[in-house]
């Protein structure tokens, strides 16, 4: 006689440590084999779009930091530029420099955190030490130029908000001098490491048509093989002229995007370096007046300043109405920004394309057939963070 | 780019010519209208289309005027990967109006159409399943309506008394305040002229 057997129903979520936030995952089981997932998310949702709908565009851009809160710069980029396109305004060369240096520290914050809290998941303490005191360096970083750790609100329409003085070049000069050997170290503890080997390889396996029905992006299309990063297939700001490769998978599975991310964060590396080394100096925002604001030695002296300050804080400057997509190639893949405007101060409408949204739409597929263990280690490759999935 | 996108236009055009009804380079963007029942065609030509190949879904947005007759409009990000080109398809439509979901084209489309829902109200057929996905259980409302304030209706909090999450009207010491800044002061025309000028080398 066959024993009947019922399949377990198992909450996952929404307060486990491996959840990477605030994820609600309800899971079919069959003995330990899962059946079925099915992702409840929202839960940190705070009605980001509607809030921005209500504010000027320089209000709405600090939003973006709370989007993906570990690499706060990349986001507000999208914004930023997508407002710029509209305004049909330059930047500033040396804001450019300014801007990408700052991106790829996000970068290098983002897969600090992701390789890490991926070791964590599947049993390897370490890493997560070693690497978070790095992030607190890189923090620090934020910190000089724009005066907070995490919500920079740096970046602005036409530039970044203000210069960064010469010392703090030096520094993350320094800093990238030292990195590498830090993330040989990290790869000494992971790469061949045994454990984290069984755990992650062969794992959440993605084909590359399944990459693209799934709308995945940045590493998530890379680590299956599809050599896609629009910092080098739709270049903006300055990434035409860096030299920098692209880390591409093969086997699409765990495993593979966690190389890539390593590689990446090399990767980054010698991109701050060769911008470090091109920095020309300059104004950092733009340097039409109706657009950012006056500096504050002149509010002391010009009564032009003071009314171009004062309107510029309140009423904000108009945008022409009409619609763009920007993307930018965030740490987690292509973070854009679909912006209207009906020509008035505020942005009609505002959607967030956040690449985290379309990664946790799969894991119902990526993680059917799978061992329940396997739902930590696929959910850490996947790079979530609810900042940008729950808007 | 440019050059490309005008190239996608024109094939569009040429192969679609009853279904297009406005299409427009704005942007170094091409965004084209088509009429909302024509949906699952054009979609499905765009992605299989050899010299096309719009194989990326990438978002879908949702917009609303409420004082228009066709009161919402839904925008489709795509993207080819193979020629590197985006487009941006537009339909509008009234809002008692179900729209069809592409789910079978693009299967990353379900949260996308689920949050359009959500957000909108804007119902899919042939979905497979229509839920909320970012409002908390048992919301009511769709809060990127136009007329869906920004404080919303009801406030939560965790109750001492009954030991319990309890739902109520929203209570605000303050209401929201919108100020509303604008002033007939002029942008950056302004400006832009005079640069103009200056580079012409002419009028004084």
């Amino acid at each position: 006689m066959v024993k009947k057997t019922k399949s377990l129903n198992l909450n996952f979520g929404p307060q486990h440590p491996a959840a990477h936030g605030v994820l609600r995952l309800i899971l079919e089981l069959d003995g330990e084999v899962v059946e079925k997932a099915d992702p409840h998310i929202g839960l940190l949702h705070r009605g980001t779009e509607k809030l921005i709908e209500h504010k000027t565009y320089t209000q709405a851009l600090p939003y973006f930091d709370r989007l993906d809160y570990v690499a706060p710069m990349n986001q507000e980029h999208a914004f930023a530029l997508a407002a710029e396109k509209l305004l049909a305004i330059e930047v500033p060369i040396r804001a450019k420099y300014i801007r990408v240096i700052f991106c790829e520290i996000g970068r290098i914050l983002s897969h600090i955190l992701n390789v890490t809290t991926q070791a964590l998941d599947v049993g390897a303490l370490t890493p997560s030490l070693w690497g978070f005191e790095e992030r607190e360096t890189l923090m620090t970083f934020y910190e000089r130029a724009s005066g907070s750790r995490l919500h920079a609100n740096y970046f602005r329409t036409g530039g970044v908000h203000q210069d960064i003085p010469l010392k703090l070049v030096e520094d993350i000069e320094k800093f990238c001098k030292s990195f590498p050997k830090i993330i040989d170290d990290l790869e000494a503890l992971l790469t061949d490491n045994r454990i984290f080997k069984q755990r992650n390889v062969e794992i959440g396996i993605v084909t590359k048509q399944e990459a693209l029905d799934h709308s995945f992006s940045g590493v998530m299309l890379r680590g299956s093989g599809i050599p896609w990063d629009l910092r080098k297939s739709q270049p903006y700001e300055i990434y035409k002229d860096l030299d920098f490769k692209v880390p591409v998978g093969k086997n699409g599975d765990c495993y593979d995007r966690y190389l890539c991310r390593i590689e990446e964060m090399r990767e980054s590396v010698k991109i701050i370096l060769q911008c470090i080394e091109k920095l020309p100096k300059g104004p950092v925002k733009s340097i039409d007046g109706k657009i950012s604001p006056p500096n504050r030695a002149d509010l002391k002296q010009s009564m032009e300043a003071l009314i171009h300050h004062f309107k510029l804080f309140t009423e904000g400057y108009r945008v022409p109405s009409g619609n763009v997509y920007t993307a930018v190639e965030a740490p987690k893949g292509e973070f854009g920004v679909y912006l209207i405007s009906d020509g008035s101060n505020k942005p009609y409408r505002c959607k967030i394309r956040a690449p985290g949204f379309s990664h946790l739409q799969a894991m119902d597929y990526l993680i059917r057939g799978h061992m329940l263990a396997d739902v930590p280690a696929v959910l850490g490759s996947l790079d979530i963070v609810f900042g940008e999935v729950d808007r | 780019m440019i050059e490309n996108l005008k190239n996608v236009e024109k094939l569009i055009n040429s192969e679609l010519t009853s279904k297009i009804q406005k299409s427009v380079i704005e942007n170094q963007e091409l965004l084209i209208e088509i009429n909302e029942l024509d949906l699952i065609e054009v979609i499905q030509f765009l992605k299989s289309n050899e010299k096309l190949k719009f194989k990326q879904l990438i978002d879908i947005a949702g917009v609303d005027y409420p004082d228009e007759e066709k009161r919402f409009q839904l925008v489709y990000l795509f993207l080819s990967h193979e020629y590197n080109n985006r487009i941006k398809l537009l339909i509008k439509f009234q809002s008692d109006q179900v729209i069809n979901s592409i789910t079978k084209i693009f299967p990353s489309a379900n949260w996308m159409e689920r949050e359009v829902f959500d957000m909108y109200g804007i119902k899919f057929k042939n979905h497979p399943d229509l839920r909320r996905i970012l409002t908390d259980y048992g919301f009511k409302g769709h809060p990127l309506r136009k007329d869906f304030p920004l404080t919303g209706f009801n406030e939560v909090r965790y109750s001492e008394k009954e030991k319990k999450v309890i739902h109520e009207p929203v209570k605000l010491e303050q209401n929201y305040r919108n100020f509303d800044f604008e002033s007939p002061w002029e942008g950056t025309n302004y400006i832009k002229k005079i640069k103009d000028r200056e580079k012409n080398g002419k009028e004084n």
